[in-house]
C-alpha cells in the first residue's frame, strides 16, 4: 500500500513536472482530459491541493454505489423492529416523534398507526444480523458487509434528500461524490471515463432522477459522470456510423490530426495538440468501451451468480455486472440508481418486486469481487435517501400499508475497501423511529467514503467565487468504529 | 484614482516571477506593474524605484500582502486575533499597542515609528513578523511597498468594486491603438513587457466577428462583400452585424444563462412549462437595443412601473425562471422561501456580482455582507402571492401564480408582443412576478432555514454597496431604482466586464459573479471603470459598448501564440492576441446549421426537440408527467438554433452539456471552456453533423462541381476561408481513399449517406457523394472550425 501512495505522489510530481514543461515548451501538450488546467492557470493554492492526494494511504481505491432511489423501508429490510407489529394500529406515540415535521403526504392524517414488517426476520452471520425474508441473497454475504442501522439525513423530500447524499447540499449546483473522486484522484483507466452512471428501474413507484446528481458543479466538466445506457451505444454518440469501420475511422482520424497539425503549426496553440490527443483518446474509448460492456464472454458461472436477468440491458443485474467490469478496468466510481423504491402504499406487493430485482445481483456482486480478490480494494454502498415511517401512510389492512418519508433513521450496508465485515453498526429505538447509538449523518457517510479512498474530506476542496468548497460541507465526522 | 497605475520601469522579467513568489501570483495578476520592479531583475534589487508621485493602493498592493501573510493572526477574525491587534482596519492599525501605550502598529507617514514595520524589518527571530514557526516571509518588494504605503499615509480604502467607477486620463497617445481600449491595453502589455500581435487577416476577422456578434459563421456573400477589410469596410460590418436579429439570438444565450431559463419545473417529475415568451422578450429587446437600465428595471420590477404595459410585466418572469416543486407531500412553506433565496441569490450574482448566498446561513466571511443584510435583500422579492406548491404533477399548468395571460389580442397590438411567435390561437401563460396588499413579513432564518425565523427585517441593501435612498419605495421598484443609480459601483462594471468574458473568453475581473474581496482583482482596472463609465454616460447603450470593443485594434489582433507570450502570460491576462476560443454549445450547432444551408432562422417560439440519442428522458423519468417521453420534433423545427433546443431541467439537452453549456439549475455567469473525447465523439457520430455534411456533399455532385471545386467550395463554408495547396491536398487524398472505399463496398453508400431527415434526392446516392460526405465530416471536426480563430 505505501509503495502505491509513493506511486501516487510521483504520478502527480510528474503531471506538474510535465505541465511546466509544456508550458515552456509549447509544443509538447497533455491531453487536457489529463490535465484540464493546464493552460487556464490552475492557482498554485490548488497544486498544492493536487499535490498533496491522497493524504494517506487509500484503504479503496474504486467506489461502486448501489443507489435503491425512492427510499427502501428499513423496517422490512435490516430494521427488525418486532414491537410495531405486537402494537400494531395503536397511535405514534408523541413522546416518540417529539416533533418531527411531516411530509405534506401525511401532514392531515387524523392518527399515525404504528405497522410491523408484514415479511419476517431471521438472523445470519457471525454478527447475528437481522435479515428479512426479502433479502435472502443478502443474507449469504452477511459477513462480507457492514449493516449501517443508524443513517440521519436533513432532508425530506426526494430531490433535496438524493441531492444532499450525492453532492453535500440539499439544493445548489455542486459537484458530485464521483466528479469530487475523479478530480482528486483521477482516472485509472485512460480509456474509460473516471465517473460512469447506469440506471435501471423497478416496476414500484418511481421518484425520476436527474444528471444534476452527477454533475461536476462547479469542478471541471471532464469530472462530469458518464451516464451509460442500454441501448445501442453504451455511452453517447460513441459508435461510428453505419458502413464505417474502424479503419475507415483510423484513416479519417490520420487526417484530422494531419490538417489539425497544420493549423498549429500556423497558430502555435497548445489547445489544438490537446485536441488531437481527444480524438485519439475517443478513438480508444470506441474501442475500450464495448469491450467492457460485452457480456457475451461471460461464464456461465457468473451469469448464474447474477441471475439470468443480467443479460438483459438495462436491468439492475446487468447493471451490477457492467459496473464490475468497469470498476475491475479502474474506473474509480461506479454509480448506479436502482428506481421504484417509494412505498407510500401498496407497500408488502411492491416492495417485494424491488427486492427480486436488486437482492441476487448486489450480493453477487460482493461474491465475485472478493472472488477475484477485488473486494478489498473495492468499496461497494448499499442504500436509499431516507428511511421510512414506522406508522402507516393511507389505509392499513392486514397484508397492505405504505410508509412516508423519515429522514431521523434508515439502513444501508457498506462491504469491502476497508470496512469493518460481518459488521453491525448503529441502533435505533423499538420503535424504529429514533437512533438511540452511534448516529451518522450523511455527512459523517461521506466523510468515511473518502477517508477509505485515502482523501481527508476537510481537505479536498476546490475555491469556487471566494469560497472554497468541499463534498462535506463544513461537518461530518469519519465513522471510525466501522473501519478496518 | 488609477493613475497610479500608469508606467514606471520597463526593465523587468515577469515570466519568472509566479515561480519566484507562488503565493503572490494570483495577486500580482491583479497588480499594477509599480510592484515588479523591485522584485526582479538583479540591478534593480532592493531599490525603491516608485518615483515620488506614485501612489501605492492600499486594495491593489497593500491588502493582497496583509490578507495573505498578516490577516489569519491580526484580521477580521475575533476569535484568531493575536495580542488584540488587528491591520484589517485603520483603526486597528493605527491604535497604541495595549502593553506599549506610546507606540503605535501603524503611525501614518512614519514608518520608522510603526511597530508593525519594525517588526517585519526585523531579524530577531523573537521580534520578527510574520513569526518564523508561521512558515511566511515577506519578499523585500513587499516590505517596501508596506514602507512606501506608511509613508504616504497609511492611507485604508473601501474595497474597490465597491467604490464608484471614475474615468481615469487615458494614457497619452501610444504608437499603437485605435481606441481608448487599446490605450489602456497597450499601456499594461507595455509594463508586462509584452507587444501586441499584428491585425489579423479578414477572413479571420470576419469569422471573428460574425460569431461574436451573431452567434453564426459569415455567409459566403459576407466574405466576398468584406474580404480585404479597411477600416470603413470594417465598421460598416459590425454594424451590419449588430442590425441582424441573429444579434439578439447571440446575447440571449448568455441572459438565458443568468436568469436559468428552462422549459421544465425541475425536480422530481420535472413536467412542461412555458416560459419561452420571455426568453423572446429579451432577444427582442437586445435587438431594439434597450438600454441596460431599462432591461434590468423591467425584469426586477416592470409589473410595478405606472401603466405597466404587458411587455413589462413579461419581462419580470426573470424572477419566476426558476424550480418549481410538483412533489408531492412538500411542505409549502419550505419551497416558498427556496424560490426567494433563488430569486436573492441571482439578482445578486447575475446583476450585481457579489456572492451574497454565503450570508444566507451566516455573516459573510470575506465581504461586508451580514446575514441581516442578506434577509434586508431577500425581503424585496419576498412579497409575491406565489405558492410554494400548487398540486402535484397531475395538476400541473404551464405557469404557476401569479400568472401573465397573452392572448390574441395582444398580438394584435402594434409593437407591444408582435414579436412573440406564437404559432396557434391559443392563449399562453407565463409565470411573472406581482405584489401582495398587505406586506409579507420577512425575517432572518436561522442558519437558512425555513421554519427558524429569528428577527424581522425591512426591505434593504448594503450599505457597503451604496446607500438605499430614502427617496426610493422599500420594493422592487425601489430596488431597480438603486441598481441603476450611476453611483451604484456594481451595476455597470459587473454588465461591462460580461460583455468583455463573451467577446475575450474571460472578464477584465475573471471571477464575473464576484466582485467582492475573494473575487479576482481586476487585471485592468482602468479600463473596466472606463467603460463602466463611459457606458452608463451614453444611455446604458449596449451595442455601443459592444461596438467599442470590436472597432478597438486588441480585439482585431491575431490570435497566433507565439512562445514568448505563451511563457509570460499563458491566460492570456494581458490580450496581446486575440483569444482562440472554442465555440459555445449553441454556436457550434448554429455553425453546422448555417454552412450546410440547413439553418432554419425563424425566431422564437416555444422550444424545439432535436434529435436526441434514444431512452436519455425515459431512463430519468418518474413516469408521471407529459415530459416522461422524448418526442423528437420533425421537419425545418430540426434546424432551428440551439438557443431554441428544449431544456428539461432533470435531463439537459446531452450534447449541449458536453460542450459546457450551463444546466440551468441556477444563475451561472461563466460557462467552462473544455476539451474532452466526448465532444470528439459528437462531432464524429451525431446524426446532425452527418447530415449537414450529407446535404452539402449531394448538392456538390447535384451542381456537377469537381471534386476539387466541391473541397474548395464546402471548406470556404465550414471553414469561412480559402484552402491552402497543402490543405487542399490532404483533403483530395482522402476523398480519393473513400471514394476507392465506396466504389468496392457499394452496400456502404446507401447506409452512410442515409441519415437525418432532410429529404434526399435518389440521384444523390453515389460513390461519390458518400465519399465526399466523409471529407465535409472531417472538416467539421477540425479544430479550427468550431473554434473563433
Amino acid at each position: 500500500m505505501e509503495k502505491e501512495v509513493l506511486e501516487h505522489g510521483l504520478n502527480q510530481n510528474r503531471r506538474k513536472f510535465l505541465s511546466k514543461l509544456s508550458l515552456g515548451l509549447g509544443s509538447m501538450a497533455l491531453g487536457s482530459l489529463l490535465v484540464p488546467d493546464l493552460f487556464t492557470g490552475k492557482s498554485s493554492a490548488e497544486e498544492d491541493i493536487m499535490a498533496a492526494l491522497p493524504h494517506f494511504a487509500p484503504k479503496a481505491k474504486r467506489v461502486i454505489y448501489l443507489f435503491q432511489n425512492g427510499a427502501p423501508s428499513q423496517l422490512e429490510s435490516f430494521d427488525y423492529k418486532p414491537l410495531l407489529n405486537k402494537r400494531m394500529g395503536e397511535d405514534l406515540p408523541e413522546s416518540i416523534r417529539m416533533g418531527q415535521r411531516l411530509t405534506g403526504m401525511t401532514a392531515g392524517q387524523s392518527s399515525f398507526p404504528l405497522v410491523g414488517s408484514y415479511y419476517g426476520f431471521n438472523q445470519y452471520g457471525e454478527a447475528r444480523a437481522w435479515i428479512s425474508d426479502l433479502f435472502p441473497h443478502t443474507a449469504k454475504i452477511v459477513d462480507d458487509i457492514c449493516i449501517v442501522k443508524s443513517m440521519h439525513t436533513e432532508a425530506i423530500n426526494h430531490d433535496p434528500a438524493l441531492t444532499f447524499f450525492q453532492t453535500g447540499a440539499q439544493v445548489g449546483n455542486r459537484p458530485s461524490m464521483g466528479s469530487w473522486l475523479s478530480y482528486g484522484l483521477g482516472s485509472e483507466n485512460n480509456n474509460l471515463p473516471a465517473f460512469c452512471v447506469l440506471l435501471s428501474r423497478g416496476k414500484g413507484n418511481g421518484q425520476g432522477v436527474y444528471s444534476k446528481l452527477w454533475s461536476n458543479g462547479f469542478l471541471d466538466a471532464v469530472h462530469q459522470g458518464v451516464q451509460f445506457s442500454s441501448s445501442e451505444d453504451p455511452v453517447l454518440y460513441l459508435g461510428d456510423p453505419e458502413g464505417m469501420k474502424r479503419m475507415d475511422r483510423r484513416r479519417m482520424l490520420d487526417k484530422i490530426a494531419a490538417m489539425n497539425q497544420m493549423s498549429y503549426e500556423e497558430y502555435g496553440d497548445p489547445e489544438i495538440q490537446a485536441k488531437i490527443q481527444q480524438y485519439e483518446m475517443a478513438f480508444r474509448m470506441q474501442t475500450a468501451v464495448p469491450e467492457v460492456t460485452d457480456v457475451s464472454k461471460e461464464p456461465d458461472s457468473i451469469i448464474k451468480l447474477y441471475g439470468p436477468d443480467c443479460l438483459v440491458p438495462g436491468t439492475y443485474a446487468a447493471n451490477c455486472l457492467l459496473a464490475r467490469k468497469l470498476s475491475e478496468n479502474g474506473v474509480r466510481f461506479v454509480q448506479l440508481y436502482h428506481q421504484g423504491w417509494d412505498q407510500h402504499g401498496n407497500l408488502p406487493n411492491e416492495m417485494a418486486g424491488q427486492a427480486q430485482d436488486v437482492d441476487q445481483a448486489s450480493a453477487a456482486l460482493i461474491t465475485d469481487l472478493k472472488q477475484r480478490g477485488l473486494l478489498d480494494e473495492t468499496l461497494v454502498i448499499w442504500g436509499g435517501e431516507f428511511g421510512r415511517t414506522n406508522y402507516c401512510q393511507g389505509k392499513m389492512s392486514a397484508d397492505n400499508y405504505g410508509r412516508d418519508h423519515h429522514p431521523r433513521a434508515f439502513s444501508v450496508w457498506m462491504a469491502g475497501g476497508g470496512v469493518k465485515s460481518g459488521m453491525v453498526y448503529g441502533e435505533t429505538d423499538e420503535f424504529g423511529y429514533n437512533i438511540v447509538k452511534d448516529p451518522v449523518h450523511v455527512h459523517d457517510f461521506q466523510a468515511t467514503i473518502l477517508h477509505l479512498m485515502g482523501i481527508d474530506h476537510e481537505r479536498l476542496t476546490f475555491k469556487h467565487l471566494g469560497r472554497r468548497y468541499r463534498l462535506t460541507d463544513v461537518h461530518g465526522a469519519v465513522v471510525k468504529d466501522i473501519l478496518v | 484614482m488609477f493613475n497610479f497605475f500608469r508606467k514606471f520601469i520597463r526593465s523587468f522579467n515577469p515570466e519568472i516571477l509566479p515561480y519566484m513568489f507562488p503565493i503572490l501570483r494570483n495577486v500580482l495578476i491583479g497588480m499594477a506593474g509599480s510592484l515588479f520592479l523591485f522584485s526582479c531583475g538583479k540591478s534593480e534589487e532592493g531599490r525603491i524605484a516608485l518615483s515620488a508621485s506614485d501612489q501605492v493602493s492600499y486594495n491593489f498592493h497593500v491588502r493582497p500582502i496583509l490578507s495573505d501573510k498578516c490577516f489569519a493572526c491580526h484580521g477580521p477574525d475575533a476569535n484568531k486575533r493575536e495580542a488584540g491587534l488587528r491591520l484589517d482596519t485603520e483603526e486597528g492599525a493605527y491604535a497604541a499597542l495595549k502593553d506599549a501605550p506610546s507606540q503605535h502598529v501603524i503611525v501614518p507617514g512614519d514608518p520608522e515609528q510603526s511597530v508593525a514595520y519594525q517588526k517585519i524589518i526585523s531579524e530577531d527571530p523573537s521580534e520578527q513578523m510574520p513569526p518564523p514557526e508561521s512558515n511566511l516571509k515577506l519578499e523585500e518588494n513587499e516590505i517596501a511597498v508596506i514602507k512606501k504605503w506608511i509613508s504616504q499615509g497609511a492611507k485604508y480604502e473601501s474595497h474597490w468594486a465597491f467604490v464608484p467607477p471614475q474615468k481615469s486620463p487615458v494614457p497619452e497617445t501610444q504608437p499603437w491603438g485605435r481606441n481608448e481600449i487599446d490605450y489602456f491595453t497597450y499601456t499594461k502589455m507595455q509594463e508586462k513587457k509584452l507587444s501586441p500581435n499584428d491585425e489579423a487577416n479578414s477572413y479571420a476577422l470576419i469569422k471573428r466577428l460574425s460569431l461574436d456578434i451573431s452567434g453564426l459563421p459569415p455567409t459566403m456573400e459576407m466574405m466576398e462583400k468584406y474580404q480585404n477589410l479597411d477600416d470603413e469596410k470594417y465598421e460598416t460590418l459590425v454594424d451590419d452585424l449588430l442590425n441582424k436579429d441573429a444579434f439578439g439570438e447571440k446575447l440571449a444565450v448568455l441572459w438565458m444563462d443568468i436568469s436559468r431559463y428552462a422549459d421544465s419545473y425541475g425536480y422530481q417529475d420535472d413536467e412542461y412549462r412555458t416560459q419561452w415568451p420571455y426568453r423572446d422578450w429579451v432577444i427582442h429587446a437586445f435587438n431594439k437595443n434597450m438600454p441596460y437600465d431599462d432591461f434590468i428595471t423591467w425584469q426586477l420590477a416592470g409589473d410595478m412601473l405606472p401603466n405597466a404595459t404587458k411587455e413589462q410585466i413579461l419581462a419580470t418572469a426573470f424572477n419566476r425562471n426558476h424550480k418549481y416543486t410538483e412533489e408531492g407531500g412538500v411542505i409549502h412553506e419550505e419551497y416558498r422561501v427556496e424560490y426567494v433565496l433563488d430569486k436573492t441569490n441571482t439578482f445578486s450574482k447575475g446583476i450585481l456580482g457579489v456572492t451574497m448566498e454565503c450570508a444566507q446561513c451566516h455573516d459573510h466571511k470575506y465581504d461586508p455582507f451580514s446575514q441581516e443584510n442578506y434577509y434586508e435583500l431577500y425581503a424585496f422579492f419576498n412579497n409575491t402571492p406565489e405558492k410554494g406548491f400548487e398540486g402535484d404533477v397531475s395538476r400541473s399548468k404551464p405557469a404557476k401564480t401569479p400568472i401573465l395571460w397573452i392572448d390574441q389580442k395582444d398580438f394584435q397590438k402594434e409593437g407591444i408582443l408582435d414579436y412573440l411567435n406564437h404559432q396557434d390561437t391559443s392563449k399562453i401563460m407565463v409565470s411573472v412576478m406581482d405584489e401582495l396588499d398587505t406586506l409579507r413579513k420577512t425575517f432572518i432564518l436561522d442558519r437558512g432555514v425555513y421554519d427558524a425565523p429569528s428577527k424581522e427585517v425591512k426591505p434593504g441593501t448594503p450599505s457597503s454597496i451604496m446607500k438605499f435612498d430614502d427617496q426610493y419605495s422599500k420594493d422592487r421598484l425601489g430596488l431597480a431604482k438603486w441598481t441603476t443609480n450611476k453611483n451604484n459601483p456594481l451595476t455597470a462594471r459587473v454588465f461591462v466586464n460580461l460583455i468583455w468574458q463573451e467577446i475575450f473568453g474571460q472578464g477584465i475581473v475573471k471571477s464575473a459573479g464576484d466582485f467582492g474581496m475573494q473575487g479576482d482583482l481586476p487585471t485592468h482596472p482602468e479600463l473596466l471603470d472606463w467603460l463602466a463609465v463611459d457606458f452608463m454616460e451614453n444611455g446604458w447603450d449596449i451595442k455601443r459598448l459592444m461596438k467599442q470593443i470590436f472597432i478597438s485594434s486588441t480585439y482585431r489582433q491575431s490570435s497566433e501564440v507565439n512562445n514568448k507570450a505563451l511563457r509570460k502570460d499563458p491566460e492570456n491576462l494581458y490580450l496581446s492576441r486575440a483569444p482562440r476560443l472554442r465555440l459555445t454549445a449553441e454556436s457550434v450547432q448554429d455553425l453546422v446549421l448555417a454552412s450546410s444551408g440547413l439553418l432554419n432562422t425563424e425566431i422564437g417560439g416555444p422550444s424545439i426537440k432535436p434529435y436526441q440519442p434514444d431512452g436519455l428522458w425515459e431512463a430519468a423519468t418518474s413516469g408521471r408527467g407529459t415530459l416522461a417521453k422524448y418526442v423528437q420534433d420533425h421537419g425545418d423545427d430540426l434546424y432551428r438554433r440551439g438557443l431554441y433546443h428544449f431544456i428539461k431541467l432533470t435531463v439537459p439537452p446531452p450534447k449541449a452539456i458536453i460542450f459546457d453549456a450551463s444546466n440551468r439549475d441556477r444563475c451561472e455567469v461563466t460557462r467552462g471552456r473544455t476539451n474532452t473525447p466526448l465532444q470528439a465523439l459528437v462531432m464524429l457520430n451525431d446524426p446532425f453533423v452527418l447530415e449537414a455534411s450529407r446535404v452539402l456533399a449531394t448538392k456538390i455532385e447535384k451542381e456537377n462541381m469537381t471534386p476539387e471545386e466541391g473541397i474548395q467550395w464546402v471548406f470556404q463554408k465550414v471553414l469561412c476561408r480559402e484552402m491552402t495547396g497543402e490543405e487542399e491536398g490532404l483533403m483530395l487524398e482522402y476523398y480519393q481513399e473513400e471514394k476507392t472505399r465506396f466504389d468496392s463496398h457499394s452496400d456502404q453508400v446507401k447506409v452512410s449517406l442515409e441519415v437525418g431527415e432532410m429529404e434526399m434526392d435518389e440521384s444523390g446516392i453515389s460513390a461519390e457523394s458518400a465519399a465526399m460526405m466523409q471529407v465535409i465530416v472531417a472538416l467539421y471536426n477540425l479544430e479550427e472550425t468550431i473554434t473563433k480563430i
